[in-house]
């Protein structure tokens, strides 16, 4: 009976992109799959399902995190931050602009957990060198572009005093 | 999974029930092993929130690191990248930003694996890891915690509470050296940290851990002691790659073969000499 009652369904409130939501979820599930099925919030992507991707990223509490590798439980309580909740009303995020604008996307996987990266690197350091850049993407594949486009995107982000734009959409 | 509000009402669920609850921090490691069905344990007690096991404290004799202390803080702590260098190039090269956000220091040494990247940092730095349960706490030196192949002193009743590390670096040249596949993501096929202490051009004491070449993390103290007090030569740096080639015993598996484990070992070893 114990076991049976370990895996039933629990609830778990949290925040998503500012709103209020109550899942009804196994302690265990993924983030991820959460996100996914229950809020239908299927920009986040599952590419590997073992962190080693970054496909799933979402900010969580202001960092970024691996969706795929965060319980469901252990959101309780939690702000949390996926690629639906990037732009504004109207406008692109600084840093989705800048994508568009160098090409930094082709088959889309990436791109969300890609762009979260840039968002969380650039949140912390608005100014951030080469090697800070390459440190920031680093824990997110692409198969497609070859990096190069994506990388230019976040210089170009940066120099398009992001500064600002990161910190109003800040936690 | 349950998330026990406070420290001790963990280590009851565990104590109450030895064996059956595994403690849950980040999930770096576990929720990949949960996914692929490959965990025994079907209970988990959620520590991750848990305020007892995080935190930096700074004395003058130490430095105390929370259980639960991430990759993340290990690299933003000005005292441990002014004195433990090392622990934090290992923080850095542990996985990507999100593993750095949520992987801990507790969870990297309870997960015992011989491929960990703080491990031989923290063996070099003559760490100490507190453990804690409902029977009280002890300390073990950290040089001792592993027996064997994902193997600890350990009890299942029992959590890592704080890691110490003594501040007695002043003077000495660090070294860290991760080789894996690539630069970032990878598994280590061979990690070398090391410290020396130099009395102009001779030895004055050495530090040796390397990590992938044994059943467990290892410190080379037979070739740690052939190098005390000797001139740092290079007959001495060549002498040296024969004693390290004693007291390791890398394997082939998935990430490399036993063969090149060895002689990258050795040369990273040469590197760190050479640069002293």
């Amino acid at each position: 009976m114990a076991e049976i009652l370990e895996n039933r369904k629990v609830s778990v409130t949290c925040r998503v992109n500012g709103e209020e939501q109550t899942l009804l979820a196994y302690p265990m599930a993924r983030l991820l799959d959460v996100l996914r099925e229950e809020l239908r919030l299927t920009g986040t992507k599952e590419g590997c399902g073992e962190g080693e991707c970054g496909a799933c990223s979402v900010l969580m509490d202001g960092v970024l995190v691996n969706s795929c590798l965060v319980p469901a439980l252990q959101a309780e309580g939690a702000e949390i931050r996926t690629i639906e909740g990037v732009a504004g009303e109207e406008t692109l995020h600084a840093v989705q602009e800048a994508f568009i604008a160098c090409g930094g996307a082709q088959c889309g996987i990436c791109t969300p957990g890609m762009v979260l990266a840039a968002i969380n690197l650039l949140g912390e350091n608005p100014q951030p060198d080469e090697a800070r850049i390459r440190n920031g993407l680093a824990g997110n594949l692409c198969r497609c572009t070859g990096y190069m486009k994506i990388f230019d995107a976040v210089v170009r982000a940066c120099q398009g005093g992001l500064a600002t734009e990161t910190q109003s959409h800040g936690e | 999974m349950k998330t026990p509000r406070e420290l001790a009402e963990a280590l009851a669920l565990l104590a109450n029930e030895p064996g059956v609850w595994r403690p849950f921090a980040g999930g770096t490691d576990l929720m990949v092993l949960f996914e692929a069905g490959l965990l025994a344990h079907k209970k988990f007690v959620n520590i991750w929130g848990l305020k007892e096991l995080k935190g930096i404290e700074v004395t003058e004799e130490q430095v105390t690191l929370g259980g639960l202390t991430t990759y993340t803080e290990v690299q933003r702590s000005s005292v441990l990248q002014e004195e433990f260098p090392l622990l934090c190039q290992a923080a850095r090269e542990t996985g990507g930003i999100a593993i750095q956000n949520r992987g801990t220091l507790a969870g990297n040494i309870a997960n015992a694996s011989p491929a960990g990247d703080s491990p031989p940092a923290l063996l070099v730095y003559d760490a100490e890891v507190e453990l804690v349960s409902t029977a009280g706490s002890r300390r073990v030196a950290y040089a001792d915690f592993h027996t064997g192949y994902k193997q600890t002193v350990m009890r299942a009743d029992e959590l890592i509470s704080r890691i110490r590390l003594p501040r007695r670096m002043e003077g000495w040249r660090q070294y860290y050296r991760k080789v894996g596949t690539r630069r970032a993501q990878a598994i280590s096929k061979v990690c070398l940290a090391g410290a020396i202490l130099m009395e102009g051009s001779r030895v004055a004491d050495v530090r040796l851990a390397l990590g992938s070449v044994a059943p467990t993390v290892v410190r080379c103290r037979g070739t740690e002691e052939f190098l005390k007090g000797r001139e740092l030569e290079r007959e001495t740096v060549e002498a040296a790659r024969g004693e390290l080639i004693k007291e390791i015993v890398p394997i082939d598996d998935i990430r490399s073969t036993a063969d090149y484990r060895l002689r990258v070992a050795c040369n990273v070893l040469a590197e760190f000499l050479m640069s002293a």
